[in-house]
């Protein structure tokens, strides 16, 4: 490997992981377009990791935590923050090379760190999902996650896939050397127009900090979640058939746009501290079951590997 | 003979389960190839994040040949017979052997089975330990169905002989067997081959890979302890955070740093537990103050700029790890010291399930405050405070700090009471309440602690009794055993004078009733209010007991209530009523703190049936007057007197258990003076009537000894009375007295122990 420059931004440092991961063969995709609490959430990982089709794709996230909103004043804990994420199915034998590349991609030097892979098993309950793994850890700060799926959505992974997901903020603050999360250059420091992670994020953090946990009308978000509960299953209750065009259409993806939203409200039902310690398992399974589904769906589905008549001979 | 090594390399292998999977190896391999035929001398596993390795030293090279001897039909015996035994042995009619035996020429079948050479044997062997392996949680990965604990890379099975080595041929799932490694992920990556273990241990050496987990750990220890002491300081021992990193790394490269001024105000314990459960390092500490001013880090490999910058990033997390956890301590100590105090947090644990059949915390807590209460005049204790202590004492659960680190609990509780200005006394029994935690933790003395502790351990067994969620087998999700342990040490050895029985009734009745309340659903409570009605009616006898009626229907109307209450009460009679169902329950109880002392006075020489003695006497629910008892009982047991008396007991019950049976009377009188005949028998008289006065003020005074000496005074009249008395007279009158003696003998005796319990 070549001995990389340092990088001097946020933004730099998520295009070196782009042209990185693009150079290893994996598809570059924009961020999934709903409030999400993780990159895992994005169709790209949670529907792709189901069934036989290979896949590689990596993308950055913006992903919402309504509880970790701290203002803007915390140092490195915010509301809205980027995930970097890598799937690729099956999961390559080298997976870990191909990692460790990708750190040195970004500035870190491997003869002067050190980097360990510590246990840390992955499982999500609202996602019916789990694998097993590592905390990457880099001089003692953990950088990524890194995930070998086994389950997800109830379903058994064949193959598996391996995940890779990056707390962007925080590596990049340590590869830069920064302090304060908002004092971090968003582009390059010399250009004409600087700005730092706190011009385009310390107003909107705070903004959403008070609504989060004092202002989003509890009510509206708990009608919400039902409607969305509702609408996942009265999609997928859809005949497989389309009676306009003929087709086998189900509706996997919009089914999941549904659970997704469901999701995400119960972290800000969560925020604003009126569900109660046993109210919170039951939503967490009532999202789960909403998961769960929406995967029976897709692995119905062309993309998910299904080779039945009507799907069409040409899965590849 | 030839040596082994199996070296099985994958991505790394999680800390914990290090050690284990190398002895499973170990055993694994070892079974099967002895099983198999193949002996060998010895054997050791080793273990790094990435390898498990296993040597195999003085292996034979080849399984033995099996001769076996099977014997067959007669000679002359019907043709299918002979090629039925043939068909079994794999024979042919001209290899079987003729023998003379007494019964006539017999055929015989010798069949011999050839030894395989050691390699194929190995192949298979480890095949199998690889597919089998007891991993605690194992995965696949790819597009392959292979189960390991983190993907499997490569296989290193080389066989040495003196004449040279040999690859073990393999193939699981595409991975195939070598004789090559490769080093340190980082400072030497190439593959290596190796001919045999100190080979291949060497040139792991000098590839940055120490493959001993005990080496690891010395040399961690050595050079820590070395750098600590350069600074006049000394590295906190905690053997399983050593074991811990030793698996973390292959090469260990020990880094001491320090802790920002900012964070050495907190306490020793949150500064340890923070640096070690995120950051896995060792504290270090100040001998003169006891403050932890530095940390010790490890490092899986060396670097040009001797670890500066690998410190420097470690002590930047550490820094924010504990600014996190001054933010908490400074937190929790404004509550605590505000206004609301450390009471502020009850609230919260008022939405903290403790179980759901049993309620939040909160309740929890009341529930032990009431009955701290109680137990504070036994033990000695303040009843306020003992009150104050238990309320206060599981507050911190609702700390930030404790929510953290919950190995924390207690010892913050003590930290906050104190910043709070609480009593001592209550200080210390937040920390001190949880004790003791096992068998050879220190049982507090502090009365206030006592109470609470008592109170809190006693809750959690009535309670779990209750609701029937009893240890069984192995199973002890609660701990309940810990528990019924912890107040038996607390009772003996703060001497404390307690009756069990009455304490563990009332709680259970209690939760039980509660428990019956739960079960009524919402119609049945409006039928409750529908008997309010006409009890104020006096349509209803007062004496109906409401809280027990399960119905299943709603009561809307008084004439309805009316029909369902005779049902209910129908019901009723069918349903055991609370008293008799927690009268059952608290007597299992008690009976499973008596099997909990019986183990725990076992370890100090107590035989259990000097305890069965004891514990079928009266008062056996205070455990203090129990153990006394049965301390005195064991003496006494163990010494001549003792032993023949009891020799003497069994032979006068025996005597007397059968004539009663045969009489169909109870010989319980008292003996008469005047029916006496012999000297003997008026000797024991005599020494009975004096010995139930002195026996039975003895153990009014709870004086044991005394009354041991009192039955030892019986020994030598009973001997006698046995030696020269014939009980069963043919004069009835004379029968029956000396009968009746013997029941007096049963009686003395009676009140110190059940003799008749003891074996022997």
């Amino acid at each position: 490997m070549t001995q990389t420059t340092a990088p001097r931004s946020f933004q730099e440092i998520i295009l070196r992981l782009q042209t990185y991961w693009a150079s290893k063969g994996c598809a570059i995709l924009q961020p999934y377009d709903m409030e999400v609490g993780a990159g895992t959430f994005h169709p790209a990982t949670t529907l792709r990791s189901l069934g036989s089709n290979a896949w590689a794709a990596a993308y950055v996230q913006p992903s919402r935590r309504p509880t970790d909103g701290r203002y803007g004043e915390n140092p490195n804990r915010l509301q809205h923050y980027y995930q970097y994420q890598v799937l690729i199915k099956p999961s390559p034998p080298d997976l870990q090379e191909l990692y460790l590349g990708s750190l040195e991609a970004i500035g870190v030097d491997m003869e002067l760190h050190d980097i360990r892979f510590v246990e840390d098993d992955w499982e999500s309950p609202t996602l019916g999902a789990w694998g097993l793994g590592w905390e990457v850890w880099c001089d003692g700060m953990e950088v990524s996650q890194f995930t070998y799926f086994q389950q997800v959505g109830g379903h058994d992974c064949h193959p598996v896939s391996g995940e890779l997901t990056y707390g962007l903020e925080r590596l990049a603050m340590y590869i830069l050397g920064i302090d304060h999360v908002m004092d971090m250059p968003f582009n390059d420091p010399q250009s004409p127009q600087p700005l730092t992670y706190g011009d385009i994020f310390k107003q909107t953090e705070e903004e959403y900090a008070r609504w989060n946990f004092d202002v989003a009308n509890t009510e509206v978000l708990l009608r919400h979640f039902e409607e969305a509960e509702a609408e996942c299953a009265a999609i997928l209750a859809q005949e497989h058939m389309d009676p306009k065009t003929g087709k086998r259409i189900i509706m996997a993806h919009p089914a999941y746009d549904q659970c997704i939203k469901a999701s995400h409200i119960f972290n800000l039902l969560d925020a604003r501290g009126v569900i109660s310690v046993t109210e919170r398992q039951a939503y967490i399974g009532r999202v789960r079951t909403l998961a769960k589904q929406c995967a029976d769906a897709f692995v119905l589905t062309e993309a998910g590997g299904h080779t039945g008549e009507t799907a069409g001979e040409t899965a590849a | 003979m030839a040596d082994l090594l199996i070296e099985l390399f994958s991505e790394e292998i999680p800390a914990r389960m290090q050690a284990r999977a190398g002895e499973d190896l170990k055993k694994r391999m070892t079974d099967g190839l002895v099983e198999a035929g193949l002996t060998y001398a010895g054997a050791h596993a080793l273990t790094t994040p990435r390898r498990l390795t296993l040597a195999i030293e003085g292996l034979l090279d080849h399984s033995p040949t099996v001769r076996e001897e099977r014997k067959g039909p007669k000679v002359g015996a019907p043709d299918k017979a002979i090629e039925g035994f043939l068909r079994g042995a794999g024979l042919s009619r001209d290899q079987l052997e003729e023998r003379d035996t007494p019964k006539g020429a017999v055929y015989f079948a010798i069949i011999e089975k050839p030894g395989r050479p050691a390699a194929e044997i190995i192949a298979e062997v480890l095949e199998d330990t690889i597919r089998n392996f007891p991993w605690p949680k194992s995965m696949r990965w790819g597009a392959g169905s292979l189960r390991w604990v983190r993907p499997l890379h490569s296989i290193l099975c080389v066989l040495t002989r003196e004449d040279g080595n040999e690859v073990v041929p393999l193939d699981i799932d595409g991975i195939t067997s070598g004789d090559t490694t490769c080093g340190h992920r980082f400072m030497a990556p190439a593959r290596v081959s190796v001919t045999g273990f100190e080979d291949y241990a060497a040139k792991l050496k000098r590839a940055f890979v120490l493959l001993d987990p005990k080496e690891r750990e010395a040399a961690i220890w050595q050079d820590a302890t070395n750098q600590a002491f350069a600074s006049g300081l000394e590295v906190v021992d905690d053997k399983g955070l050593l074991a811990e990193v030793a698996g973390l790394v292959e090469w260990p490269v020990v880094l001491m740093g320090s802790i920002d001024a900012e964070f050495l105000d907190l306490p020793p314990e949150v500064l340890q537990t923070s640096m070690k459960e995120h950051q896995k390092f060792f504290s270090v500490k100040n001998p003169k103050t006891g403050r932890i001013e530095k940390f010790i880090t490890v490092a899986n490999r060396e670097t040009a700029d001797n670890g500066a910058t690998i410190l420097a990033g470690n002590q930047k997390v550490l820094s924010a790890r504990l600014a996190d956890a001054k933010f908490f301590w400074e937190n929790d100590l404004r509550i605590a010291k505000s206004e609301v105090g450390m009471e502020g947090w009850l609230e919260s644990l008022s939405n903290v399930t403790f179980h759901n059949k049993l309620g939040t915390q909160a309740a929890r807590i009341d529930r032990i405050a009431a009955l701290a209460r109680e137990i504070a005049p036994v033990v000695g204790a303040d009843a306020d405070l003992a009150e104050q202590a238990a309320k206060v004492a599981k507050a911190d659960l609702s700390s930030e700090m404790v929510y953290e680190f919950p190995e924390l609990q207690g010892l913050m509780g003590r930290y906050y009471a104190q910043a709070a200005g609480l009593p001592q006394e209550v200080a210390k029994a937040c920390q001190l309440h949880y004790s003791p935690l096992g068998p050879s933790d220190e049982v507090p003395t502090e009365p206030v602690s006592v109470a609470v502790a008592l109170a809190d351990k006693i809750d959690t067994l009535t309670g779990f009794w209750a609701i029937d969620e009893k240890p069984t087998g192995s199973k002890d999700p609660y701990a309940l055993r810990r528990a019924a342990l912890g107040v038996i040490r607390l009772v003996l050895s703060n001497n404390v004078r307690f009756t069990l029985s009455s304490t563990l009734f009332s709680l259970i009745r209690s939760t039980e009733t509660n428990q019956r309340r739960l079960k009524c659903s919402s119609k049945e409570r409006d039928l409750e209010a529908a008997i309010e009605v006409l009890r104020k009616r006096e349509e209803l006898p007062l004496a109906f007991p409401n809280k027990e009626v399960l119905v299943d229907e709603a009561a809307s109307s008084v004439e309805f209530a009316k029909t369902k209450v005779k049902e209910a009460k129908a019901h009723l009679e069918d349903t055991p009523s609370i008293k008799e169902v927690s009268s059952c329950k608290s007597n299992h109880l008690l009976s499973f703190f008596h099997d909990r002392l019986k183990v725990f006075l076992r370890d100090q020489g107590i035989r259990h049936d000097v305890i069965d003695a004891c514990i079928a006497m009266e008062g056996n629910d205070d455990l203090t007057l129990l153990v006394k008892r049965a301390r005195a009982l064991e003496a006494f047991m163990s010494s001549e007197d003792g032993e023949n008396l009891l020799q003497g007991f069994k032979r006068a019950n025996n005597i007397l258990s059968q004539a009663e049976e045969k009489d169909g009377v109870e010989y319980s009188y008292g003996a008469d003076k005047k029916f006496i005949e012999d000297a003997a028998e008026a000797a024991l008289f005599d020494a009975l009537a004096a010995g139930e006065g002195a026996i039975s003020s003895a153990i009014e005074a709870e004086d044991f000894a005394a009354a041991m000496g009192g039955m030892a005074a019986l020994r030598a009249p009973v001997d006698a009375f046995f030696e020269a008395v014939q009980v069963n007279s043919d004069n009835q009158v004379v029968r029956r007295n000396r009968l009746n003696l013997l029941s007096q003998i049963r009686k003395v005796c009676g009140q110190v122990a059940d003799l008749s319990r003891i074996e022997g």
